[in-house]
């Protein structure tokens, strides 16, 4: 899960990073009365999980309280690359004069985490890392070790700070390990980091993303969610327990394990090509216990989806035996009733496939059709869906 | 011959008395496997029944292997405990810890793969896999054995479903070991550790590996085919039409930014010689092909 900044800040000052006052707000008065409280010169910022909202006037900075009143107006409600402003922060002003980089994430490569610093900061570090790479130190963390203030010591003199500023930014590397470390995140960057006029070191920015598996050890992470950024389908999916993608396509997918669906989302977009370019309309994974339960759920989600024309059903049995599939298909139509409208195309395989299709030819729904081969079954819920007119 | 997983393996179940394990060590012992010895923490002294074998059960790794030299763990243990019953495993030197557990925080799994590495002598499988077979000798996890049989192809794959498809296509050739990696962001064993070893095992012919969107261990494998592997490969990537910064179901499966993407997979692994099919029966055929 990606943190807005406001949400990053706060947790950094939490563990001690250092970083300038700053509150969130979902009003123009909101935004006021923040920028009273902090006092002189603020800085109103969009609350958007994508880079780029300088360039697109989400980042303005105020000198007075009508000038915050302008630009959360402004801003609120603005479109940042598809993304809607529902929150500003309003951030203290400060008086820079240089910005630095510096990140903690796991390597996924190396099988360990990864410190990057650099003292060109305010830039994409994918920029630096490309243009001047003699610019960028990366080091290696042993998880076992983790960063202690000699080893940030010696990070910040790799990635030649000045001498003057060595020991703060040590020190904020410190706080920052403590922040990847006890909160379970994946991804600690701040960007930039800060010297002010007045020789402090501050995380003006920062980017957090938490790992949603840690979960159970942080039930304080639940409140940084934020439903109303998600797609409605997704946060109903969720609620359900499952695992859902909403995609812009127009088939339906309901498959059993994670490799497989992404697989049949693919074979299904090819098969699209044939058919006017549909594509699927999501990904959805029901697991190895494909019960009525789940199956009705899972078909419930998909057919509440407007832009849905048809459903391809696609599990091979490995643990999963297929008439348990298909029992869980056929009550689930009966579940539906009139809700379930859309053709279903279904692809069995594997554990127990012969009773499978027994089961739902007896059945015999006027909906439900099936195919032998996952290529065919894809194919044909493409041509059903192509039928349908996007 | 087989690769990580042979004749030799005596398997201890790592929370069998849980519902998982209980019923995956039925099918492991019904595959053949000789699974010797369960651990849950607090029920050592007891007897698990199943299938007409009594397996003992211990309070701890190390006592399981003393007792009864067990030389592989297959844990499915909750990932609250899945980095103590890692940790307790390398510690009993354990030669071939496999994780089934799906959901294990990223931090744990950096912490017991470290702590596996710096071992030496234990290795270390997923998490979030469904564990490996070598078909008619042993199985070690999740994988159905009645799919296929012994033969020539060796299978690597971060996904459990599609080793399963991947195996049915390909039934009636047979498999020598069919190992699925997991598909969380840190993974103990490698596509480059799997193909190494089915390069050096002499019934191996031909090697199917299957990857996913996320990480760059598909391109990193696709450099060591081409410097080390002489065997023919063919290859097969899901997730062409995920969208960026979403996450597919393995919590390893994101394409973030321009990085992971399946397209960039693909053509890693064909300019590295190697076919890659647009399906998996497309893939299945172009194995054929070659054999």
């Amino acid at each position: 899960m990606d943190l807005y900044e406001y949400q990053a800040r706060d947790l950094f000052e939490s563990h001690g990073v250092p970083v300038l006052k700053g509150s969130v707000a979902t009003t123009v008065a909101e935004a006021v009365s923040a920028a009273e409280e902090i006092g002189g010169v603020v800085v109103v910022k969009a609350q958007v999980k994508v880079g780029g909202r300088g360039k697109a006037g989400g980042v303005k900075v105020a000198k007075t309280i009508d000038e915050v009143r302008e630009h959360a107006t402004n801003i609120l409600g603005m479109d940042i690359k598809g993304h809607t402003v529902n929150r500003v922060m309003i951030a203290q002003g400060a008086s820079i004069v240089e910005e630095y980089y510096v990140s903690i994430l796991v390597d996924r490569a190396h099988r360990q985490y990864l410190v990057m610093a650099s003292t060109a900061g305010g830039v994409e570090i994918e920029q630096v890392a490309h243009e001047t790479p003699e610019l960028l130190a990366m080091v290696g963390i042993d998880p076992l070790k983790g960063i202690d203030r000699a080893l940030a010591l010696s990070i910040v003199q790799q990635a030649k700070f000045p001498s003057d500023i060595e020991g703060q930014v040590a020190d904020v590397l410190v706080t920052l390990w403590k922040v990847f470390q006890s909160e379970d995140a994946t991804l600690v960057e701040v960007n930039p980091l800060v010297k002010t006029s007045d020789g402090r070191i501050i995380a003006l920015d920062g980017k957090v993303s938490l790992d949603e598996n840690a979960d159970f050890r942080h039930p304080d992470h639940e409140a940084l969610v934020d439903e109303s950024a998600t797609d409605p389908l997704e946060v109903a999916a969720k609620a359900k327990n499952l695992n859902y993608v909403k995609l812009d396509g127009e088939v339906g997918i309901i498959g059993n394990g994670a490799g497989l669906v992404m697989s049949t989302l693919d074979v299904v977009a090819y098969a699209g090509e044939n058919f006017g370019g549909v594509r699927p309309a999501n990904f959805l994974d029901i697991g190895g216990g494909a019960s009525a339960q789940v199956m009705a759920d899972g078909l419930s989600i998909i057919l509440s989806d407007p832009a849905v024309k048809s459903v391809f059903v696609n599990v091979f049995g490995g643990i999963t035996s297929c008439d348990a599939v298909a029992n869980g298909i056929v009550q689930a139509l009966s579940m539906l009733g009139d809700k379930a409208t859309k053709p279903l195309v279904v692809r069995l395989d594997g554990n127990n496939v012969l009773e499978g299709r027994r089961i739902l030819n007896e059945a015999n729904h006027p909906l439900v059709e099936q195919s032998d081969t996952m290529d065919g079954a894809a194919s044909r819920a493409a041509e059903l869906a192509g039928k349908a007119g996007k | 011959m087989a690769i990580f997983l042979d004749g030799n393996s005596r398997i201890l179940v790592q929370g069998i008395t849980g519902s998982e394990g209980t019923k995956h060590t039925k099918r492991m012992l019904a595959s053949g496997s000789q699974v010797v010895a369960g651990v849950t923490p607090g029920k050592g002294g007891q007897t698990v029944e199943i299938e007409g074998h009594a397996i003992p059960v211990f309070n701890s790794a190390q006592e399981a292997r003393a007792a009864t030299q067990a030389n592989v763990s297959v844990v499915f243990v909750p990932p609250k405990f899945t980095k103590g019953a890692v940790i307790e495993a390398v510690d009993a030197k354990i030669e071939l810890v496999v994780v089934i557990t799906e959901g294990v925080p990223v931090h744990d799994s950096a912490e017991f793969f470290a702590y596996a590495q710096a071992s030496k002598h234990t290795r270390l499988i997923g998490p979030n896999c469904p564990g490996l077979i070598s078909p008619g000798i042993s199985n070690a996890g999740i994988i159905p054995a009645d799919i296929t049989k012994k033969g020539p192809v060796g299978l690597v794959s971060k996904s459990g479903t599609l080793t399963y498809q991947m195996m049915y296509e390909l039934r009636d050739l047979g498999f020598s070991t069919c190992i699925g990696i997991g598909g969380d962001p840190i993974i103990g064993t490698t596509h480059i550790d799997a193909l190494r070893a089915f390069e050096a095992d002499p019934e191996t012919k031909v090697i199917v590996m299957i990857g996913e969107i996320g990480g760059d261990a598909e391109e990193r494998a696709a450099a060591f085919i081409k410097e080390h592997v002489t065997k023919p490969v063919v290859g097969y990537v899901a997730g062409f039409t995920a969208p960026e910064g979403k996450t597919m179901g393995h919590a390893g499966a994101i394409v973030s930014g321009s990085s992971g993407t399946a397209q960039a997979k693909k053509e890693a692994l064909e300019a590295a010689g190697v076919r890659v099919g647009k399906t998996p029966s497309e893939t299945a055929r172009l194995l054929r092909e070659i054999l």
